[in-house]
């Protein structure tokens, strides 16, 4: 066991390192300059105050450093949990930033990647093998999955929102409200809400629900459904062994699909105008604000590790051969 | 796996609650400014703005509202001058006048030095008085040599308080031109709460809960937002009989067409300063959205869209070609085909028509340029541009090919096709122009340090004086990075001598100024190194649905610009609230 999670780790650290490294390089080999676009902004009448400025924003920035200066610098800031001051936001903090914005991520994410997976592979499991509701999942599904993020989004914002003015078309709350604890507040942030989670919620459904459909299928044709089939046993048992060897693929799927999610996620984000990362990310890029960028990066790539991670262990736990397996290794 | 819900249920309750916590945060922020004086005004300071109450306005602000620091002109969020910090005079772009505000008057005692008597009964939000301290403490803060403002001690002496209600300043240089246009851009912040602040604080401050003179506090803000809540003890009340009329006043943060778009049509915002590429629809349509003119331009004038062009390289740095260039540029089809009639041609001197009166028409005539693509070729050919090759397009004169190329940032739809224009109709008079564009910081970048062709650019607004655009236009000495004036690093001493001569006219002295700019006028014509293309607007729509009475052309409706832009409030986008009625309906 042990040697499995040390095995696991060391692979997510070296992912983290790489990653991190990455888009720590990326941002810095864009053309462009974030010091002379904010002095630009900045719009001084007088020159030798423009130069001054931009003097003193350089090093502010640490950008007159040599690069591997500034390399080693951002790594020692991070470990103190400094990801340095926003270019687009200045001169608030990059984590306070951040911290702003992921909690409408989470809020998003989170139940919309769970809840869709669970109600994909139920209702893939419960079509498969119903030829009525087969026939109309399986197409639905295909299109639902094939469908890009953003798309959806687009079109549920116009029509539920423009057109039928049922949901509002941007940001996290209404604009009248102040954040306080009283139902109406909590019900407006529902409302907000809805549509940005459906747009994600559907388009995983149809994937969750096709992959568990064709592996129920081949579930149902293994050797020991016959063999239980034959031995009489009724539908419904045979059904609820077959779930249960289909859900494995589903979970190593999850850990895979993970990464594609969040994608989906900051895109969506983006059509609605949700207060979250996805904003981020691209007011991020659109002001060459390195700092935002890494940070919004990093807690991306943490997520999606620990996530990962976490579908190991579960994984571990629900499959009693990778115990087996565990255990036959330690023996 | 049997029962999905009992798993998912607290994923979302923790999740959503997560999301309310952490939006929780800026409440406690505003109670402490309140305090003071306006606790009496608003007791029950709500949780949800009542709508009828309530002007939402956007267009302004594209980042977060992260600082409120009238020191960052470019960046503060929306309405931190205008609103919370207030200037001595405002300007009336209409009259050309500047209107005592926080000043009661100023005048020139004699050639170098001018004296402001304060307005009495002024209070600071905190209740402190407003005295003659914390005009000169603000004027000083521009000693520092990062305030973007730094230079006016360059030909300032000294300024001091003679006693409460008296400013003195005196001057080595008297530029009244530029001196006005401080007069009516400065925000007076308060010695009490600033004194003591360092040069970094002072320049990079957030400068949270703001104590200002205005009619509007601090009431609270998010990523997306900021509220200003009215403060109805301000001294406007009585000392200039207004009133704005909106309680609160909720900016926006831009985030796209298609959002500011939606919140209009949904009714859910008033005053909308963006640029919306299809607002003539909106006018025509019955959408209950109106601009200031019912019909072209729909939009006041704001600022002038120029083509820069680099003087420093072959061929722009000859006269002749540049103005077979400007010939050859067919800007109505920019006007018509790009914005939809949304913008006006420009004058060929690239003076607002707000400013109509310094064109001197004798210029004009005799050396101004018109879109003329026979003249344009006429003009290459005396110059000595031909076609060596037949490829249809010249050659430079020692026989190399011309190949320009002319940038606007990725992104910026319309002057993406702006340029294409520009492009085309270049190429039927024998110029070869390439669009181009990179990315916004990557053009910032190329601008500064002088590496490109040609460029489009506005960054210059409408203000008291076409001084502030010949100072875009001319100035010297060319710096190694360009990064706010002159881009195309044109060097004319006798020109940036007479721009010099025209920020010393007094501003009162019209004909003054007339003379002298007319004589910039000659030289700016003759030499073209700077092609005027069209009148960007002042972008504004607005609903009549909550607030009615807004700025339009007609009839008897109020004159002022509709706008919450920065350093547009002193410009008469403060008076526009103050005429604002409710709508009953």
């Amino acid at each position: 066991m042990r040697r499995y999670f040390g095995r696991k780790l060391l692979v997510y650290g070296l992912t983290f390192f790489v990653a991190v490294t990455i888009n720590w390089m990326v941002p810095r080999f864009m053309p462009g300059d974030p010091i002379s676009s904010m002095v630009a902004r900045a719009g001084a009448s007088n020159p030798a105050a423009a130069e001054t400025m931009r003097a003193y924003y350089t090093e502010l920035f640490g950008l007159d450093q040599p690069i591997w200066q500034q390399y080693l610098n951002f790594w020692a800031a991070l470990f103190q949990g400094d990801f340095g001051i926003s270019i687009w936001a200045f001169p608030s903090p990059v984590s306070e930033v951040i911290l702003g914005a992921v909690p409408y991520t989470l809020a998003l994410m989170i139940p919309a990647v769970l809840l869709s997976w669970v109600v994909g592979n139920w209702f893939g499991a419960f079509a498969a093998r119903r030829k009525a509701l087969d026939n109309a999942v399986l197409p639905v599904g295909y299109v639902l999955t094939a469908m890009p993020y953003m798309w959806l989004a687009v079109l549920l914002a116009w029509g539920l929102g423009v057109v039928a003015g049922i949901f509002p078309v941007a940001g996290g709350y209404s604009f009248s409200m102040r954040p306080n604890w009283s139902w109406d507040f909590i019900l407006d942030l529902l409302h907000h809400w809805t549509l940005p989670f459906a747009s994600l919620f559907l388009v995983a459904l149809g994937g969750w629900a096709i992959g568990m459909r064709n592996m129920i299928i081949y579930e149902l044709e293994s050797d020991y459904s016959n063999y239980l089939s034959a031995l009489g046993a009724p539908q419904r048992l045979i059904r609820r062994y077959a779930f249960r060897n289909a859900v494995l693929p589903q979970i190593t799927g999850l850990a895979l699909q993970l990464g594609v999610l969040v994608a989906g996620a900051l895109v969506t984000e983006i059509v609605f105008s949700y207060p979250g990362l996805g904003s981020l990310i691209l007011k991020a890029i659109q002001n060459q604000d390195f700092f935002l960028l890494q940070g919004t990066f990093l807690f991306i790539v943490l997520g999606v590790l620990i996530a990962n991670f976490i579908i190991d262990i579960v994984y571990v736990v629900v499959d009693p051969r990778t115990r087996a397996g565990m255990a036959g290794a330690q023996a | 796996m049997r029962n999905p819900v009992r798993i998912v249920i607290p994923v979302l309750a923790a999740g959503l609650l997560a999301a309310a916590c952490t939006s929780g945060e800026p409440t406690p922020a505003p109670q402490n400014t309140q305090a003071g004086n306006t606790s009496a005004v608003n007791p029950a300071n709500p949780n949800s703005l009542p709508r009828h109450e309530t002007l939402y306005t956007s267009g302004t602000q594209w980042g977060p509202p992260s600082n409120f620091n009238p020191i960052r002109e470019w960046d503060y969020a929306t309405g931190t001058e205008g609103l919370v910090y207030e200037s001595l005079f405002h300007f009336d772009p209409n009259t050309s006048k500047l209107v005592p505000w926080l000043a009661e008057s100023g005048s020139w005692t004699d050639d170098k030095t001018y004296e402001i008597k304060l307005r009495q009964g002024v209070t600071w939000s905190d209740g402190k008085p407003f005295t003659a301290k914390d005009v000169v403490f603000t004027l000083e803060l521009g000693k520092m040599e990062t305030v973007p403002f730094h230079n006016i001690w360059e030909w300032i002496e000294k300024a001091e308080a003679v006693d409460d209600q008296t400013v003195r300043v005196t001057f080595s240089t008297a530029n009244y031109q530029e001196w006005d246009f401080q007069l009516y851009s400065r925000a007076i912040v308060p010695q009490h709460v600033w004194q003591g602040r360092s040069e970094q604080e002072v320049l990079d401050g957030k400068n949270e809960n703001p104590v200002g003179t205005g009619a509007y506090t601090y009431m609270s803000h998010d990523q997306d937002r900021v509220i200003w809540q009215r403060r109805d003890n301000w001294w406007g009340k009585t000392a200039l009989n207004m009133e704005p009329k909106p309680k609160y006043i909720v900016d926006i943060v831009n985030s796209s067409n298609e959002v500011a778009m939606g919140l209009l049509l949904q009714k859910g915002m008033d005053l909308s300063n963006n640029f919306l590429p299809g607002a003539a629809n909106l006018v025509k349509g019955n959408f209950g959205i109106s601009t200031y003119y019912p019909e072209p331009p729909y939009m006041l004038s704001a600022n002038t869209a120029f083509l820069v062009l680099n003087t420093t390289k072959k061929p722009m740095d000859d006269p002749a070609f540049r103005k077979a260039l400007a010939s050859s540029i067919n800007t109505k089809q920019i006007v018509e085909g790009v914005y939809g009639n949304l913008v006006k041609p420009a004058s060929p001197t690239g003076l607002l028509p707000q400013w109509e009166q310094f064109v001197d028409q004798g210029v004009v005539g005799q050396s101004g340029f018109s879109y003329d693509v026979g003249k344009a070729k006429k003009m290459l050919a005396d110059a000595g541009y031909r076609d060596r090759d037949g490829d249809g397009l010249v050659e430079n004169k020692d026989g190399s090919k011309i190949d320009l190329s002319i940038i606007v940032p990725s992104g910026w739809t319309d002057w993406m096709e702006a340029i294409r224009v520009i492009s085309a109709s270049a190429k039927e008079a024998g110029i070869s122009v390439t669009p181009d564009f990179p990315d916004f910081n990557a053009l910032v970048d190329r601008r500064s340090k002088g590496d490109f062709d040609m460029l489009i650019n506005n960054e210059r607004q409408l203000s008291n004086t076409p001084w502030t655009y010949y100072d875009y236009m001319f100035q010297l000495p060319i710096q190694k990075t360009q990064n706010t004036v002159n881009f195309g690093r044109y060097e004319n001493k006798e020109l940036w001598k007479l721009v010099q001569q025209l920020d010393q006219v007094k501003t009162d002295d019209v004909e003054g100024m007339k003379k002298a700019i007319s004589e910039i006028q000659k030289i700016h014509l003759e030499e073209l190194p700077i092609i005027p293309l069209w009148y960007n607007g002042l972008w504004s729509q607005v609903s009549n649905t909550t607030w009615k009475n807004w700025p339009s052309s007609v009839g008897n409706a109020p004159k002022t610009a509709p706008t919450m832009w920065r350093n547009w409030m002193e410009l008469g986008g403060f008076e526009t609230l103050t005429q604002l009625q409710p709508n009953a309906s």
